[in-house]
């Protein structure tokens, strides 16, 4: 296709591409400051990838991240959401209660927040970006 | 400007411009977010409506081919339930709190504790966080879930169907 | 007269676009353009949420010295969330759409129908 040929779209996603998975990264751990949050930066790291995989097709973009280690992603992410839950009762609190993670009930609501963020832009970044692939490599 | 857009969209037929009306739209719903405070969700709604959504509805109008948007014969029914609806609506919002006013319901249960408490509580600055990951962490367990639920229905009905139910019908 | 313009417009914009996207949705036949309106119809009570939590003088529930007066934040989360989820309701629909189209050649519901007749 003439479109991934074209150089000036080439050379303005190879500047994009880095600085959009890197500003996911920082919506990610700066979302408890600002704006922002695991959603947020699930959508952005996943955008980043579908440009990548717009601009090079399906099978340059599988070898970046393919279908397999997407699905995994999600489902990881899921489960360390529900993990971090079933951490709290075995520190003797109740599910999803953070304030035993740490010695100090505020630290362990930071720590909490911190993973299950993580955990929630793993699984919206994988599920978006698989839902993609199995658009684009859909044969009518 | 949104109504405006989303009156071009009716009147549209073309689906591709239909399409990128309603990342237009998103867009501006976006900026409407900014003007009500709204910063969280403007920033989810710019990437997902105005990006990811757009792409996915390009990508279905790839596998699908062009199809022109025919509409009904007769748009009398249809005009007159709109209207019906949209009038017993509008009747309806005469009860409503004004737009703006602090004393509404909406601010009076449970949305103070969180903004006077969470400080203290969470020690995290932007209540939005605190609320999503902590007060209210079942509900976004939930809402992980079903999106990826979501995703296991998507690859059943598009991944694993190559060729093989084709065959049998 | 004017004061209750005032007071409740964010409602009426709210349900002019609800309106339009329960018209996409009713009237017309094509099922891509009817997941369109679905979602126009999604936005609109999203800004309702949103509007409702708007405080006269408030500022984003970013906690920080010298501000003291915050918009709601409990509707913010709730949206938050309800727009990741509409993406992923969205993608399932298409997925169906496309899934139709590959059985029928076709997303026209009229079409559609006819098909269904002649196979009876």
């Amino acid at each position: 296709m003439s479109v991934r040929k074209n150089p000036i779209l080439l050379e303005s996603s190879h500047l994009l591409i880095p600085a959009i998975l890197l500003f996911a990264l920082y919506v990610q751990f700066h979302g408890d400051y600002g704006p922002g949050g695991g959603f947020q930066a699930g959508v952005i790291f996943a955008s980043g990838i579908i440009l990548y995989t717009l601009l090079h097709g399906t099978k340059r973009a599988e070898k970046v991240i393919s279908l397999n280690t997407a699905k995994v992603f999600a489902a990881l992410g899921l489960l360390l959401y529900a993990g971090v839950g079933v951490f709290g009762i075995i520190l003797g609190g109740n599910y999803l209660d953070y304030n035993v993670l740490a010695h100090d009930p505020v630290h362990g609501q930071h720590w909490g927040i911190l993973i299950i963020e993580f955990g929630v832009g793993i699984t919206v970044a994988g599920v978006i970006i698989s839902i993609f692939y199995a658009f684009a490599k859909f044969k009518k | 400007m949104l109504a405006v857009t989303a009156i071009a969209i009716i009147a549209m037929r073309n689906i591709l411009s239909v399409i990128m009306l309603g990342g237009i739209y998103s867009l501006l719903s976006a900026t409407f977010f900014v003007l009500l405070d709204a910063v969280d969700v403007a920033f989810t709604e710019a990437a997902v409506g105005a990006g990811i959504s757009t792409v996915l509805f390009l990508s279905a109008l790839a596998a699908t081919g062009k199809h022109q948007a025919l509409t009904r014969k007769n748009h009398i029914i249809p005009v007159f339930v709109v209207l019906v609806t949209g009038a017993g609506l509008i009747y309806s919002t005469s009860d409503m709190p004004a737009f703006g006013d602090p004393n509404a319901p909406v601010h009076t249960h449970v949305a103070p504790r969180y903004i006077q408490q969470s400080g203290e509580e969470i020690g995290i600055p932007n209540i939005v966080t605190s609320v999503l990951a902590s007060y209210r962490a079942f509900d976004t367990l939930g809402e992980v879930a079903v999106v990826f639920t979501a995703l296991i229905a998507v690859l059943l009905l598009l991944g694993l169907n190559r060729g093989s139910r084709q065959d049998k019908s | 007269m004017f004061e209750l313009i005032a007071n409740q417009y964010n409602y009426w914009i709210c349900i002019l676009l609800m309106m339009a996207g329960l018209y996409i949705v009713i009237d017309h036949t094509n099922l891509l353009k009817k997941l369109i309106g679905l979602n126009i119809f999604q936005t609109s009570v999203f800004i309702l949420f949103i509007s409702m939590g708007k405080v006269d003088g408030g500022t984003a529930p970013i906690l920080e010295e010298g501000y003291n007066v915050f918009s709601n934040p409990l509707p913010h989360v709730l949206i938050l969330t309800a727009i990741v989820v509409s993406i992923a309701t969205t993608a399932v629909g298409l997925a169906l759409v496309v899934n139709i189209n590959k059985r029928f050649q076709s997303i026209d519901e009229q079409e559609l129908e006819q098909i269904e007749l002649e196979e009876e």
